[in-house]
């Protein structure tokens, strides 16, 4: 299919004895941004291992722009949970790791991303370490570090969830105007619904482990939701049906409803 | 301000108590004899500074080499674990006088002698600092692409800084003490023969000059590593800042 950047067909995975994933489909389309929310321990984070390639699924296939994948090299950018950056890297140093990793001069590396540092907020903060800048502005620091990395597909898990609620609401509008702007490709994992519901174009919600897609969502609000009274008032009808959805299966006893 | 109290209150006592200064000499009449005796002093201790960097030097090399391959292959680390293990059992008062045996009076004995004692230390710093890497880092450059050698040295490496300095710290007032074990058991020159001589003439207050000398050394050795660690990793400063 064209556009399509990511797939996941009938995904298996097994630790041991326990079932973590039973069979998980999606797939994400050129320019989408997608959520995948679950209860916790249901089996997310499962999923990002698969796909950077940290762990191999025990059935089903992956296939990234239409090629099934295998081994290391992926068309993925990931963003891990907190901000994994370096304590002991400069801010500029921490977003030019991956252009290292690839071989480039720590020079040119710098080079090319320095203009990107305003856009960013972090102009003027480039020579700073990550312990003297605020939750926020680490976070947006990790999301240059991903994007740098000019992959088809961004992967970020729970990238707010260490935050404050004030931080992360204000780093989650401007994580939509960046999207907007940048026509990236998206698959966020959250287990917040209000932030899924706010970024998304399309909401997976998996179900208690062995994790299965229970429903996908179609979230048609109109972009920029910069949270008017009217966009916030719809907003709040689709959270309240991925909430049912989310506590109504839990309720009706696990896995196997 | 302790050390000073507890100064005033040993003179008092050397003085008042009427206690022979051949059993205990009041710390001023050290600080005099000390004074008196300054050039021996200075040529005895020269060669356990000596004995002590050169001791380290090769612990640290060789701590950091086995900490690399260990880290690299858990098989050799089961293996050698243990032995380190046991070396760390071997009473100093038998080995020492074994290796001199075996190395004579030079500075080989004493080399080694330092390099034992402070090997482990720095191994397990080392180790345990490399483990110490953040899991999300290892994963996130493991999805860039890299490798497994360049994870090490872009992560696991300086994860294991601070362990690194904490061990190191540990090690070097090791050290001292070590040298002067080793030379206590048989050289030509050194703080430990010198203060075995002393001991031996009678006098205890160039024993305690002695021993000034050698915890002098011991500070500042430890001051270095201090101003080494605030050098090698500005970022530290901040991050202590931070946690407060």
């Amino acid at each position: 299919m064209s556009g399509m950047r990511l797939q996941l067909e009938d995904i298996r995975k097994n630790f041991g004895e326990t079932a973590v994933l039973d069979g998980v489909s999606l797939h994400v389309r050129e320019g989408e941004f997608v959520s995948i929310l679950g209860p916790s321990g249901a089996g997310k984070s499962t999923l990002f291992q698969l796909l950077t390639g940290a762990e191999h699924a025990d059935g089903g296939a992956i296939s990234v722009n239409g090629a099934s994948v295998s081994g290391q090299n992926r068309d993925l950018a990931f963003m891990p949970q907190r901000d994994a950056l370096m304590p002991w890297r400069s801010i500029l140093d921490n977003v030019t790791l991956w252009l290292e990793v690839q071989g480039m001069t720590r020079k040119a590396a710098r080079a090319k991303v320095t203009p990107l540092l305003g856009e960013f907020g972090l102009a003027g903060f480039e020579n700073h370490y990550p312990a003297q800048l605020s939750g926020g502005m680490r976070q947006r620091a990790a999301l240059l570090r991903t994007v740098v990395q000019e992959r088809s597909l961004l992967l970020l898990d729970e990238p707010f969830g260490a935050l404050d609620a004030l931080t992360r609401t204000s780093m989650q509008r401007w994580l939509e105007v960046m999207w907007k702007r940048h026509r990236w490709t998206a698959l966020l994992i959250t287990h917040d619904v209000r932030e899924a519901v706010f970024l998304s174009d399309r909401i997976y919600v998996l179900s208690a482990r062995p994790a299965r897609v229970l429903h996908e969502f179609q979230i048609p609000l109109p972009r920029p939701r910069d949270g008017s009274a009217k966009g916030l008032q719809e907003a709040s009808a689709i959270e309240a049906a991925v909430l049912e959805t989310l506590l109504i299966r839990e309720q009706a006893g696990g896995p196997h409803p | 301000m302790a050390i000073a109290g507890l100064l005033l209150a040993w003179q008092l006592y050397a003085e008042l108590s009427g206690i022979s200064p051949t059993t205990l000499p009041s710390p001023w009449r050290v600080a005099q004899q000390a004074w008196i005796h300054k050039t021996a002093l200075y040529d005895n201790a020269l060669p356990t500074v000596r004995a002590t960097l050169f001791g380290f030097a090769c612990s640290l090399m060789t701590a950091f080499l086995l900490s690399i391959l260990m880290d690299f292959s858990r098989p050799l680390r089961r293996a050698l674990f243990p032995v380190f293990i046991i070396s760390q059992t071997l009473p100093l008062v038998a080995i020492a006088p074994l290796v001199v045996l075996w190395f004579g009076f030079g500075l080989v004995p004493k080399i080694m002698l330092v390099a034992l004692v402070t090997f482990f230390p720095m191994l397990v710093a080392l180790v345990q600092g490399y483990e110490a890497t953040e899991k999300e880092i290892a994963q996130l450059l493991q999805s860039m692409g890299a490798s497994r050698w360049r994870v090490f040295w872009l992560a696991r490496l300086p994860s294991a800084l601070p362990f690194f300095f904490a061990g190191l710290r540990i090690s070097i007032t090791y050290a001292v003490v070590g040298a002067i074990f080793a030379e206590y058991a048989g050289a030509a020159k050194g703080l430990g023969i010198y203060i075995l001589n002393a001991k031996n003439n009678f006098r205890p207050d160039l024993v305690l000059a002695a021993v000034g000398v050698s915890a002098t050394l011991t500070l500042v050795l430890f001051g270095i590593t201090v101003l080494v660690q605030r050098l090698a990793m500005p970022w530290h400063r901040f991050e202590r800042e931070q946690a407060r």
